[in-house]
């Protein structure tokens, strides 16, 4: 007896509800801008600069402790938050750890030396057998360089893949993909911004992993189209779409499951420092799966394919195509 | 297809093999980590003390000992970027201009008249008495430049001079200034690694980024501040009489020596004078030339309390040896073949160009030669690190226990093929991260467990097309025949967009992320492999011994 997500055979018709699926994904592209345009993103100090103390006490400290420490320091914009890591308790590593962010005072290009070590000895002196675990600084000059890298390498990498499918399919295809990929980059940078998660590097890291798996699973689909339209030269596209959309049905929800397995795991047990990267590469699986049903192929249905481009295959339907890669 | 020949079967399980003994170092971590350091310390000349010689025989030498570096994240350290001031410099360099404009100019001074410094920002103004003569005083001061060679053309000079009215205008040439700026980031480069490397610290990254920037990574050092202490630290460059050359260190030097090492191996020690002839403070410049045959050497150039220190003591010791001692270490001890009285000289010997570039670069690394900024810093400290491969680890675990459940449960045995391909795919990451010496951060360890779970994809896809075919009626060779064909346009399509990504992560990305383009791309490579060569050859393996007339996928 086999665990089956997906029965062998369905035969779903995944155009019936468009208006449902492009319009649902519509409204929440546009939230996503709204939200992004309105509330901003709480960006870390990789991108505005600034200093993170990460900090350890062998007992819990509130705080407030923290707080009453710093507010005599005049530091400007700080806050103080507590890790909260419930695995921790799992992985024995919880250090009752405290993160305190101290905003960049200026637009100084060198980072804030002297604000550190301030606050360091204030705490050390205040709260007992207090150590730590990590201090970073960034000062405003490569804050503001590495923000123009990380969206270079975002759009390089879309237009890369545009140029790649485009080579290896047709510009339609290359289209549908490309708008799925635009889509599930608007929609993780959405959740960021309408939760306040912290975006940092390694979220740009993140957003171009779900840019390559989005693509791997639009392209999986795309390839069985490519396959079929060989096949059945005289079936609608519009059939033909669903037709391999249900064939590789199964295969999509099982790696999307595998993969989504992997990252759960990761960020339950993973520790706080990559927990940020795992929420959004989880949700980048799951909105990068949708959108490689519920976007690339209604995109693709609705340029048209031109369907007499390899002549040479033999007659429809009584030959299998060859698809040596 | 499913017919693999001999050679073919062979390499696949050599590849396989050849993984599980290069990853292997990986698990006894910290026993071949004590031994390459053992090693390496023995290497360098180190006393062998029962410690290390038990680190050494701790791990048999001919097994590998590639370890697979850890990332600062995981390991602690500091992270520093700074920028260099480069123009510092320049003003330092038309001071040094100063003395030799005016003396050449106080040569015809009946036709210049007084010859005055003036105040000048970037640039060396004198003010000569007669004004009618500026343009005669121009041509003499030209004299004084010398060509550089750049890429764009010959023919540029190191400065211009123009006449402003009754003053000279000294000002460095664009070409003169790019040339400048790469010295000053060669021997700030130079001088900081020469500092880190001092402290002894395992494998630290110092890079030049970009045109005047450094990163500085130190794993298991305190903390960034520690680190920045460190560098502005002043070198202590000395030129010293030379008494005699010795072999052991043990020797007594006598009143008013020292007895200093040579940092070229075999030469043994040198007994010096204490007291130095002349100090690097008073080194103005140093750079690569040419001697009269053509061979390699390196000028350098005095201020003028160095150069008539310089001068007295080689006129009175013409044939003796001196040395250059540049922080304890004799880097070069020439003979003096001629009273050097200008303030500048030569090093003779047997340079090869990189050599005297080298020595060039050392004797110009007294303290940095220009302030530096901080940009960025970041400690971390080993506890956070070991936390990090702690969690890893189990998260890292679990997923794996996750995925080979699920796989088992969807595809029976088949599933069990594509767990050992997995298996196998994580031996062989490891084992190219390794060889490459390849740095694992904690994203890279993302990398590592969501390549776990898009790695069984390959396979997926296989599966489901063989499935398909079962369904239309096909035989079980058949069917896994045509399944493997039909799946691979996929599975390169879909690997080579995510390896793009991977690709242009590692272009970009720095540090952390970069660790992650690197285990995601080598991951990808690794699990089409596995997923292709490594199952096939299990199925084929499987089904000439059993020969099935139905399978279950």
């Amino acid at each position: 007896m086999r665990l089956k997500l997906v029965p062998s055979e369905t035969n779903f018709d995944f155009f019936k509800r468009g208006v449902i699926t492009i319009g649902l994904s519509a409204v929440l592209a546009v939230l996503s801008v709204v939200a992004f345009l309105t509330m901003g993103l709480n960006y870390g100090i990789d991108f505005k600069g600034g200093s993170v103390i990460r900090t350890a006490t062998p007992e819990p400290v509130a705080v407030s402790v923290y707080r009453d420490v710093l507010s005599g320091l005049g530091l400007g914009d700080y806050n103080v938050t507590e890790v909260v890591d419930p695995a921790a308790e799992l992985t024995d590593t919880n250090r009752n750890a405290v993160m305190i962010r101290i905003e960049q005072q200026s637009d100084d290009a060198e980072t804030q030396n002297d604000i550190i070590a301030e606050v360091k000895s204030a705490l050390e002196s205040e709260i007992d057998g207090i150590s730590f675990l990590q201090t970073d600084s960034v000062g405003a000059k490569v804050s503001g360089e590495l923000v123009v890298t990380g969206i270079e390498a975002v759009v390089l990498a879309v237009l890369a893949v545009l140029f790649y499918i485009w080579l290896r399919f047709e510009w339609q295809f290359s289209l549908g993909a490309v708008t799925a990929l635009v889509h599930d980059v608007v929609l993780t940078i959405g959740v960021f911004s309408v939760f306040q998660i912290e975006f940092n590097l390694s979220i740009i890291a993140a957003i171009l992993t779900i840019v390559g798996y989005s693509l791997n699973d639009t392209v999986v689909v795309f390839d069985r189209v490519r396959e079929n339209l060989r096949r059945f030269k005289k079936k609608p596209l519009q059939e033909v779409l669903n037709m391999s959309i249900n064939e590789t049905l199964s295969r999509t929800v099982m790696t999307s499951v595998t993969t989504l397995l992997a990252l759960v795991a990761l960020y339950v047990l993973g520790g706080d420092v990559i927990r940020g990267f795992t929420f959004a590469m989880i949700w980048g699986v799951i909105v990068g799966t949708y959108s490689s049903v519920f976007i690339a192929s209604p995109i693709l249905l609705r340029l048209g394919v031109k369907r007499d481009w390899d002549k040479d295959s033999g007659a429809a339907g009584t030959q299998f195509a060859d698809v040596d890669a | 297809m499913l017919n693999f020949p001999l050679w073919k079967q062979a390499l696949i399980w050599i590849i396989c093999i050849a993984g599980l003994v290069f990853a292997m170092p990986n698990v006894f971590y910290t026993t071949v980590e004590k031994h390459n350091d053992a090693v390496k310390a023995l290497a360098k000349g180190a006393a062998e003390t029962p410690e290390l010689a038990a680190a050494r025989d701790a791990w048999p030498d001919y097994l590998p000992s590639d370890l697979v570096n850890l990332g600062l994240d995981l390991r602690g350290g500091a992270h520093v970027l700074v920028e260099v001031n480069v123009a510092d410099v320049y003003q330092d360099r038309l001071d040094g201009m100063w003395p030799a404009v005016r003396d050449i100019l106080r040569e015809q001074k009946e036709l210049f008249g007084s010859v005055r410094r003036q105040e000048g920002e970037n640039e060396l103004r004198v003010r000569i008495g007669n004004a009618e003569a500026i343009g005669q005083a121009v041509e003499v001061v030209k004299t004084l430049t010398r060509p550089v060679v750049t890429l764009t053309g010959a023919g540029a000079r190191d400065y211009d001079v123009v006449a402003e009215g009754d003053e000279i205008v000294l000002t460095m040439s664009e070409a003169e200034r790019i040339a400048t700026d790469d010295r000053t980031m060669l021997q700030s480069l130079e001088i900081i690694r020469r500092r880190v490397d001092e402290a002894g610290t395992r494998e630290p990254t110092i890079q030049r980024q970009g045109a005047d920037r450094i990163l500085i990574q130190v794993p298991g050092i305190g903390s960034a501040e520690e680190l920045l202490a460190l560098i502005g630290r002043t070198a202590k460059l000395s030129f010293n009489e030379v008494v005699r050359q010795v072999a052991s260190p043990d020797v007594a030097p006598g009143l008013g020596n020292i007895i200093v090492p040579s940092v070229n191996e075999g030469e043994g020690y040198y007994v010096l004078k204490r007291a130095p002839v002349v100090t690097g403070d008073m080194l103005t410049d140093a750079q690569t030339q040419f001697d009269q045959n053509g061979q390699p050497a390196v000028g350098f150039t005095f201020n003028p309390t160095g150069a008539r220190l310089f001068g007295a003591h080689t006129a009175a010791n013409v044939g003796k040896l001196f040395a250059i001692v540049l922080d304890n270490q004799v880097i070069s001890a020439p003979r003096i073949q001629t009273a050097i009285l200008g303030g500048s000289g030569i090093i003779t010997g047997n340079f090869t160009v990189e050599e005297s570039g080298q020595l060039a670069i050392l004797l110009r690394a007294g303290a940095l030669p220009a302030s530096i900024k901080v940009l960025e810093r970041r400690t971390i400290g080993p506890e956070l690190g070991q936390d990090s491969i702690d969690a890893g680890k189990i998260a890292a675990v679990v997923a794996m226990v996750a995925v080979v459940v699920f796989m088992v449960l969807s595809y029976g045995l088949f599933g069990m093929f594509a767990n050992v391909a997995l298996a196998f795919n994580v031996v062989l990451l490891f084992a190219l991260l390794s060889t490459i010496g390849a740095t694992l951060t904690l994203p890279g360890i993302a990398g590592i467990v969501l390549t776990l779970g898009m790695a069984v994809d390959a396979n997926v896809l296989i599966f489901e097309r063989i499935r398909e075919e079962l369904q239309r009626g096909k035989g079980p060779a058949r069917a896994i025949e045509i399944g493997y064909e039909k799946a691979t346009s996929a599975i390169i399509d879909a690997n080579v967009t995510t390896l793009i990504a991977a690709v242009i992560l590692f272009l970009m990305g720095s540090g952390p992320v970069k660790g992650f383009a690197v285990t995601l791309g080598l991951g990808i490579v690794t699990s089409v492999f596995t997923a292709i060569w490594v199952t096939r050859l299990l199925i084929a393996m499987w089904l000439q011994a059993r020969k099935p007339k139905t399978i279950e996928v």
